[in-house]
């Protein structure tokens, strides 16, 4: 394989596997950007993955399945920020259960469709005209609608967060909800619904394994980048722009553990398991990045991140 | 992906209909009012806490064209009140009239359509945020993209319509309290507040901004909008207001109109008893330098300079007091000097031995006491008891602990030697910390501090928020320890405080001092006038010892 | 007339409350799991009456059941510690893992020809330092760098896990295992000696270690002055930064304890477990001790005697899941849903211990 063919179709692969990490880290964003921290991006994320296969399976629309999918892990998110908006509960706890709980009911619901394959997967569609430029062409214009709906969502949710009304909102809330209430902004609200984006969001990115990328359903099958999703918020340093760099980076090392693998002159035959823990390691360093960078610029997190908020309470 | 669109565009739906509804509403409320004609009434407004009634029966009225104080010491219940009247609060009983209409006032969007504005005592900002997305924060008349450019004219016009100077384009943590005061106010006027409610506006300011604010004020009410001036200074309440309400202890004493009563009368009616307005201070012998800060450099949470070469001494027996108001790097200077703050430059040397850059529990072990600026940020362990919180700085040393363990018995008997001798209201020594009310959460951190015979003790704003009489005491307090030879660090906002306690005055602005006068030949106006920066004396080299 | 909720902060929480939360909590989670029982088609009682005769009524039972207990009172009493402090240590099954592997290197190629008491005391010594030091990075990046523990311990986990795969197809794997992810069987001299009662299978030095440890911790805790700094950082940590207690010590102690402590769970289990005696992959040694043991720290409140007492109880629950597993063929994975819902209640009680909720009748005007 030569060289650029080889390049090519890492960054192919690089864009598909970075396309749920994306839009979980996106939605996580918006949810952290109000002040919410939501540890239940890994369990949306499988309830996503399962109930989009399963109802892509049912009906044969993969549409369906993903809507479905964003309408479960939403009503997941609704408990989320129930917990945590409503009851005040602690954000991190709260979010924990819900991982258990998405990650055993996920087991549940999905025993019957393990080993089954998906006769209808979301499917790339090429680009007429652009597809063919040379080099570019095979690697950015011949992905599925997902994939392009994602990177569509970056500049949208950007501008949203940046220059209208609806992001001073966002933002202030996150940064210092006693003072958005204070001029009338409906904190709850505003709360709740970007727990909700965050968390359909994260289905939508659990679906898309399962019905785009594999497509097929195993246990476990997040493999825990709903974790990976966490960090690279801060990496992103809640932006959406750079989530978008954040998400294909680490589609990359995915898509590079694959080429390293079978043995040489193939690849370099590093043991499964060892490139399996790439990633995860990764994450660290990723976070690790993020967590100086924010201290370097004095541009932190949301002020009032994983504080709940009450009304005039001493 | 097609919900999260729809989403959206339900969202926009709703806010464009409310924006409608918003902009009906504030035409008739447009008119400003005849003079005279009462504009707010609140009726027999009661409001109770877990451990107080905050607002007992109260009644009160405001007229439009008018500027009314509410008065009061610390506690009495004005925050409160006015609160209610924002919406922060809900009220237990009672009614709200705006305009002669019964007004339901659920939450803050509700008195701002009604035509309110606050501008609270602790700013409502967001800091990392520039001024006009600050302005354009939950108004929803404002256009859905790029509301900032829209922000931005209005800001231009009103700043120049009542003389407050601003640069909408500027982050909030980069401006001045006083500047950040002014963002408040654009941002009430901004909303066409025809009811302006500013709750102790002045403590964060000069005297010379103090003019400029009532100035502004008068400008204000001159248009026939009202004003709400809480405060818990008579001086200011006398010059700036029509009309003065005086609570207590929840309660309306009285309300009378600001020509018709004088200082005494006032006051009486605040504290309920005569109060002493001077404090016995003896000069005393100074002894040895306790305290050298030598050429002090440090940054603030931003990186950026906040304190530029301070130096002083304190020395046994003296209060050196520190004047100025608050964000000039006072609290840089208190946390590099207790080991909470890195200095970049310069020295600290307590009892001759170099203490720069040091731990904070190197700093301790030198016998110096830290009376915290946030009591309860810094201060104290909230949830822990009293007793765990009375050993927070000793729990080291003997008797109070051994190798290892800890010695409760010893802990149980200092706390209560500790209770009684400092009057610490409680109802056990069990009692979790953050049951006491303000007073006696402040007693319980000077028993700590000052019990075991510190040899410089550093007092950031000891008596802020406290009623008169835990302020009396603490003053008290401070003295005794004076007397019995303890060097004395004080910043205080609170320059009356300031001006009664110190033997010497250093007055600190942006970073430096403008100057270091004995407190016996001091004059506010001087002092005044080095707070706002406008006077620097030539010869500050630790000098007027 | 329209109800209204009224959510008022407690002043103070008495012990009656704190009670009463839990076991309502207890109560209203099992009654939740009862429904998805009645979903799936299988009567709630006789699950439930298997699960508590099981795990409880028979000498078998308890013996299972206290087997079952003693990684997750180990793990329970490392997390109360690291809670206390602040410190979320979600990497308990991490840590768990590497003493695992500790005791596996011990057992099987350092000591491999030598008796008991040099094997035995030397698979806890190994275990505890190398959980404390997978449980030390996480800490170290937090106290200086700030790096979200959550994360870090999170990730080291599934580092963990991999690394426990590469080792059973790999280096380690057993050369009379036809293929299996396993070790060799462990010689006799690292096996841990059991108490003869019921199933065999409650190996004892962990159980005497893991009561004792909890005592310990809980004197740590409420008598030492370090107990007071990790106490006093978990509550306030810039009043302890004012009291001069120093961050990065408290975090890394608290870690290396944490950490520690679900090693030696993981010595237990390799070493004690009779069913396995060797290492394996990792769902074979550990069904998620670590994260229950979050349920169970969470359920006792922090306090390492109460642990000791949930952590029987859920030692009971998974015995009884299992059997019921079986018995209805649901996956490996179910147990998760357990799970998630009772922390999901238990954290709910913890609300209302906060807070008094009460319904209001307002007359709205």
């Amino acid at each position: 394989m030569s060289l650029e063919a080889f390049i090519v179709s890492l960054l192919y692969d690089a864009i598909r596997a970075g396309t749920p990490l994306l839009l979980g880290t996106l939605g996580e964003i918006y949810a952290e950007r109000s002040g919410v921290l939501n540890l239940g991006v890994e369990g949306m994320m499988i309830m996503g993955a399962v109930t989009g296969f399963g109802l892509t399976l049912a009906t044969g629309n993969v549409w369906l399945g993903l809507l479905c999918a964003a309408i479960i892990s939403g009503i997941v998110a609704l408990i989320h920020a129930f917990m945590s908006i409503t009851l005040r509960a602690n954000q991190v706890v709260s979010g924990l259960a819900l991982t258990m709980f998405g990650l055993g009911m996920s087991g549940l619901l999905g025993k019957a469709y393990v080993g089954i394959p998906l006769p209808c997967p979301l499917r790339s569609v090429s680009i007429p005209v652009l597809s063919t430029i040379p080099a570019l062409g095979p690697f950015l214009f011949q992905h599925d609608q997902m994939v392009y709906l994602s990177i569509a969502l970056v500049p949208l949710l950007w501008l949203t967060l940046f220059k209208t009304r609806v992001g001073i909102n966002i933002r202030s809330v996150g940064e210092n909800p006693a003072t958005a209430d204070a001029l009338g902004v409906n904190v709850y609200r505003v709360r709740y619904f970007c727990v909700l984006l965050g968390g359909v969001l994260a289905g939508l990115g659990g679906a898309y394994l399962s019905v785009a990328y594999r497509p097929a359903w195993t246990e476990g099958m997040t493999a825990g980048i709903g974790w990976i999703v966490i960090a690279l918020t801060i990496f992103a340093m809640w932006s959406p722009g750079r989530a978008l760099i954040g998400a294909y980076l680490f589609g990359g090392v995915q898509a590079l553990q694959y080429r390293l693998q079978p043995p040489p002159p193939v690849g370099l035959g590093i043991s499964p398991n060892i490139l399996a823990m790439l990633p995860y390691a990764l994450a660290i360093i990723v976070l690790l990045a993020g967590t100086q960078e924010t201290i370097r610029k004095r541009m932190g997190a949301p002020s009032a991140l994983g504080v709940p908020y009450v009304r005039g309470e001493k | 992906m097609l919900s999260a669109m729809g989403k959206k565009m339900m969202k926009i739906s709703s806010l464009t209909r409310r924006w409608h509804k918003v902009n009906k509403t504030r035409h008739g409320l447009n008119e400003t009012a005849k003079g005279g004609e009462v504009v707010i009434r609140m009726e027999g407004i009661v409001k109770r806490f877990p451990d107080v009634v905050a607002n007992d029966h109260i009644d009160f009225e405001v007229k439009a064209g008018e500027v009314h104080a509410l008065l009061g010491e610390n506690g009495a219940g004005k925050t409160t009140l006015m609160n209610i009247l924002y919406g922060i609060y809900r009220l237990d009983e009672g009614k709200i009239y705006v305009r002669g209409e019964g007004a339901e006032i659920k939450s803050p969007r509700d008195a701002i359509d009604l035509g309110m504005g606050m501008v609270h005592q602790h700013f409502m900002l967001v800091h990392s945020h520039t001024v006009a997305e600050n302005i354009a924060l939950g108004f929803s008349s404002s256009k859905f993209l790029f509301p900032v450019r829209e922000v931005e004219k209005g800001v231009a016009e009103l700043s120049q319509r009542y003389g407050l100077r601003i640069d909408s384009k500027a982050k909030v943590w980069q401006l001045s309290i006083g500047e950040q005061q002014r963002v408040e106010i654009i941002k009430a006027l901004y909303r066409g507040a025809q009811v302006l409610i500013l709750d102790e506006p002045t403590s964060v300011l000069t005297p010379g901004e103090t003019r400029d604010l009532f100035n502004t004020l008068r400008r204000i009410a001159m248009e026939g909008r009202s004003i709400i001036f809480i405060t818990h200074k008579l001086d200011e309440a006398m010059e700036i207001s029509d009309r003065i309400t005086v609570l207590r202890h929840g309660k309306v004493v009285a309300t009378v109109r600001a020509s018709e009563t004088n200082k005494r009368e006032l006051a009486k009616m605040m504290v309920g008893r005569e109060v002493l307005f001077h404090l016995e201070k003896k000069p005393i012998k100074r002894g040895e330098v306790v305290l050298e800060v030598k050429n002090l450099h440090a940054l603030n949470d931003k990186g950026l300079p906040a304190i530029k070469g301070i130096s002083l001494t304190v020395s046994q027996g003296e209060i050196l007091g520190i004047a100025g108001v608050a964000g000039n790097g006072q609290r840089e200077l208190v946390e590099a000097i207790t080991g909470l703050r890195k200095a970049t430059e310069g020295k600290v040397l307590i009892l001759g031995q170099d203490r720069t850059n040091c731990s904070p529990k190197a700093v301790i072990e030198m016998k110096v006491a830290h009376i915290p600026e946030e009591r309860i940020r810094m201060g104290l362990v909230p949830n822990m008891s009293i007793a765990e919180n009375l050993i927070l700085k000793n729990y080291r040393d003997p008797p109070f602990s051994n190798k290892l363990f800890l010695n409760l018995t010893v802990i149980d008997q200092k706390t209560e030697n500790l209770i009684s001798e400092y009057n610490i209201l409680t109802p056990s020594k069990k009692t979790q910390a953050k049951l006491l009310s303000g007073g006696n959460i402040q007693r319980l951190i000077l028993a700590r501090e000052l019990s075991e015979k510190p040899c410089l003790i550093v007092a950031a704003h000891p008596t802020y928020g406290l009623d008169v009489g835990a302020t009396e005491y603490i003053r008290t307090l401070l003295l005794k320890q004076r007397k019995e030879g303890a060097a004395v660090l004080l910043v205080s906002e609170d320059l009356e405080e300031i001006m009664s306690l110190s033997d010497r005055i250093a007055v600190m602005f942006e970073g430096r001092f403008m100057g270091i006068v004995p407190a016996e030949s001091a004059e506010v106006e001087e002092i005044g006038l080095m707070m706002a920066g406008a006077k620097r004396m030539t010869d500050i080299t630790e000098g007027s010892r | 007339m329209r109800p209204r909720l009224k959510i008022e902060k407690r002043l103070v929480t008495s012990r009656r409350v704190m009670l009463l939360a839990s076991v309502l909590s207890i109560a209203l989670a099992l009654l939740a799991i009862a429904l998805v029982f009645w979903e799936y088609g299988v009567d709630p009682f006789y699950a439930y009456s298997e699960i508590f005769v099981g795990s409880f009524g028979s000498i078998f039972g308890l013996s299972d059941t206290i087997a079952k207990a003693i990684p997750l009172m180990l793990c329970g009493v490392g997390l109360a510690v690291a809670f206390k402090a602040l410190v979320w240590n979600i990497g308990a099954e991490g840590q768990l893992l590497m003493g695992a592997i500790a005791a596996t290197g011990i057992a099987l190629y350092v000591f491999p020809d030598a008796p008991a008491w040099v094997v035995i005391p030397s698979m806890f010594v190994a275990g505890f330092l190398s959980g404390a030091l997978w449980g030390l990075v996480p800490s170290v990046l937090k106290a200086k760098l700030r790096a979200n523990e959550v994360i870090t311990t999170l990730m080291m986990n599934y580092i963990a896990s991999n690394l426990v795969n590469y080792l059973v197809y790999g280096p380690w794997k057993g050369l009379k295992e036809w293929g299996f992810p396993y070790t060799d069987k462990f010689p006799s001299s690292a096996w841990l000696p059991i108490l003869p009662i019921g199933t065999g299978r409650v190996h004892y030095p962990t159980l005497v270690l893991a009561v004792t440890l909890a005592v310990l911790t809980y004197g740590l805790i409420m008598r030492t002055k370090l107990g007071y700094e990790i106490r006093v950082t978990g509550e306030n940590p810039d009043a302890a930064r004012y009291a001069g207690m120093s961050y990065f010590r408290t975090v890394v102690l608290v870690m290396l304890i944490s950490g520690g402590l679900a090693g030696l769970a993981g010595v237990g289990e390799v070493a004690g477990n009779p069913s396995h005696h060797r290492l394996r992959y990792p769902q074979g040694i550990s069904p998620g001790y670590g994260f229950i043991a979050i349920i169970v720290a969470w359920l006792g409140r922090l306090h390492p005697l109460a642990i000791v007492l949930s952590s029987l109880l859920f030692g009971g629950l998974l015995v009884g899941g299992d059997a019921i597993q079986v018995s209805l063929g649901l996956p490996f994975a179910a147990i998760g849903i357990f799970n998630g819902v009772i922390l999901f209640f238990v954290l709910g009680a913890e609300l209302l211990m906060r807070y008094k909720v009460t319904f209001e009748w307002r007359r709205e005007g």
